[in-house]
């Protein structure tokens, strides 16, 4: 029992860090705008699509996928912000909701449309076989997944933070008069969150695929899934995100090992509402 | 004056004669009971999405508790479905306040966010009730037993019902409109924070127009299941349907008294008519066309179609006139 209990632990850490990629993408488009993208689990739903036509198409695993999807999604995501989300920014809160709500529709029905509405998965083996260490199983696909996720969250972190395209993008999200009269170009700079937020999806995505199905609808749970990490974690917070996804992998898998599979998503959802509802700063945002 | 008059009268008597218009042809007479069914369901959320400008992504969870309190009551009490309808409108109430209470404080998105997880959640855990039937849901009377059944061949009966409904509910809204609280959703709406320190009670008025809007969704859930006979989770609680109310009540203009129905009449036979043109693979394009729709509302047209037909405020008395709500009524 107390084995497989760490073993629970594991690999709900290891899932957790792809929801904190994901999830750091929602978070970095909020603190830079105040928008919620309601497409962002349907971004990564293409991320996954795009490693099954890489592997299909091509025969590439997860080596030629992530580079492919990250720079799909993030061409995506620019687009998206430049036809789309600049436009609704300024508008009522109604418009602002519709309109990321009807892009999610859009691809979830696109993607429906084109690849059909069942399961696809890559070989269990493209990432080659699970290995135990210390008594505990490691998946390779699984284990790729999660150092990936981690780095890449950090990666983003780091940029957000020490870098001076980072503190011209903070400046924006701050204040972005003020950062334009220091020169700074605010539609840039909110567009390259859209391109960074549609990166990181989008690598989650082609991780995610190689060890979970890919479907049409996988998108709707995927977005509430970050809607959870991102308010667990706060709003606009990048490591608060890292931390809250990682959190919320361990939560999902322990009850899905100590309840029953079916009641994961209940626990998830249930916790978003008691977060909401108790703290809605997230467990490391200012009140 | 007399030609806008005339156009009223017109229409509202070609709405009262249109299931006789259309006697040749069921499928328009199904149609047209679809429209209002659709209608009622969008007005209902416009109380609360519209005129508060909360926006509820999740209010198939009324939707559903009104369809199967109708078909619980008829398979594990044997009672004609609609009776269910007022037990779910009460239970739709109550279940408002136990979400609205917690989420209400929750301003904008958060809202929103909060609803598709409830709903999410009531979906999920709909599916696992037995008692509901789990997955494969519920069936109400095969063969109608007494007319209380409501389980009617033709569309026309289901017609004069839902259309008495909606005008109920319309009527309704109108007078809410007019009075007090409409006037206190529509500074909720514009400002919660201005509402507030005008001292009106935002949070209440937000829940009683949440309970409000429940209770009729209820209603459009319980008539729903009258007349298809079956529910299960995904019709009943999925957030399609959610989606649904609120696309038809923005694009006809949400926070307007015919908003939804222009909507419904719109969306309901595009719906329709990508089903039947494309079968059964239909439903995944009709809904990429409904994204679509969605994204150019929210781009170009924000306050739906109505706005397009308002009175601009003219040059001599700039803004004022749409900062008061009683002007746009005024004939």
């Amino acid at each position: 029992m107390g084995m497989t209990l760490v073993q629970v632990v594991v690999s709900g850490l290891l899932l957790g860090a792809v929801y904190s990629l994901f999830s750091s993408g929602l978070t970095l488009i909020w603190g830079m705008m105040n928008v919620v993208n309601f497409a962002h689990g349907d971004f990564v739903m293409l991320g996954m699509y795009t490693a099954v036509v890489v592997w299909t198409a091509l025969g590439g695993g997860p080596w030629a996928s992530v580079p492919v999807a990250a720079i799909l999604i993030a061409t995506l995501g620019i687009v998206s912000y430049f036809l789309l989300v600049r436009h609704i920014m300024r508008g009522p809160m109604l418009a602002q909701i519709l309109g990321t709500f009807g892009l999610a529709l859009f691809l979830r029905y696109g993607a429906l449309w084109i690849f059909g509405a069942n399961f696809k998965t890559l070989p269990d083996d493209l990432v080659g076989h699970s290995f135990i260490v210390g008594g505990i199983r490691f998946e390779g696909a699984r284990v790729l997944a999660g150092l990936v996720g981690l780095a890449v969250t950090l990666l983003l972190h780091f940029i957000l933070t020490r870098t001076s395209v980072g503190s011209r993008m903070l400046a924006v999200s701050e204040d972005a008069v003020a950062a334009q009269l220091m020169g700074i170009r605010p539609q840039r700079m909110q567009a390259l969150a859209w391109g960074l937020a549609g990166a990181a999806t989008g690598i989650a995505g082609a991780l995610i695929a190689t060890f979970f199905y890919t479907s049409p609808t996988v998108g709707e749970t995927l977005s509430i899934v970050a809607f959870v990490t991102v308010a667990l974690g706060g709003f606009g917070s990048v490591l608060g995100a890292l931390v809250a996804g990682l959190l919320i992998g361990v939560i999902e898998s322990l009850s899905a090992f100590l309840i029953g599979p079916v009641y994961k998503d209940v626990i998830v959802y249930t916790v978003f509402v008691l977060v909401l509802w108790f703290r809605p700063q997230g467990l490391m945002g200012k009140a | 004056m007399n030609a806008r008059r005339l156009i009223q009268l017109a229409l509202l008597v070609a709405v009262l004669i249109y299931p006789f218009l259309t006697l040749e042809s069921p499928v328009y007479q199904r149609l047209g009971a679809l429209v209002l069914l659709a209608a009622i369901g969008a007005s209902a959320w416009n109380i609360v999405g519209g005129y508060a400008g909360q926006v509820s992504v999740g209010h198939a969870v009324f939707f559903g508790i009104g369809a199967y309190s109708a078909v619980v009551a008829f398979v594990h009490a044997d009672l004609p479905p609609i009776v269910g309808a007022p037990l779910g409108m009460l239970l739709s109430v109550g279940v408002a306040a136990v979400i609205g209470v917690p989420t209400l404080r929750l301003s904008g998105h958060y809202f929103s966010m909060a609803t598709i997880a409830v709903g999410e959640l009531v979906r999920v855990l709909s599916s696992t009730s037995d008692w509901l039937g789990g997955a494969q849901g519920l069936g109400g009377p095969a063969m109608p037993r007494t007319v209380f059944d409501l389980s009617f061949m033709s569309a026309m009966p289901y017609y004069y019902i839902f259309l008495a409904v909606l005008a109920f509910l319309l009527g309704m809204t109108w007078w809410i409109e007019r009075g007090r609280m409409g006037f206190y959703l529509r500074a909720i709406k514009d400002s919660e924070r201005a509402a507030r320190s005008l001292g009106v009670s935002a949070g209440r008025y937000k829940l009683y127009a949440y309970m409000l809007s429940a209770a009729f969704t209820s209603l459009a859930g319980s008539l729903y299941l009258c007349m298809f006979g079956f529910i299960d989770p995904e019709s009943g609680f999925g957030i399609l349907l959610s989606v649904k109310m609120v696309v038809m009540a923005a694009l006809g203009g949400a926070g307007q008294l015919f908003g939804p129905l222009v909507g419904a009449l719109i969306l309901v036979p595009v719906e329709e008519l990508s089903n039947s043109l494309l079968g059964g693979e239909g439903a995944g394009i009709t809904f990429v066309v409904y994204g679509a729709i969605i994204v150019i509302i929210a781009r170009f047209l924000p306050a739906g179609l109505l706005s397009l037909f308002e009175r601009r405020p003219t040059a001599e008395k700039p803004a004022v006139s749409t900062a008061n709500p009683a002007s746009g009524h005024a004939d």
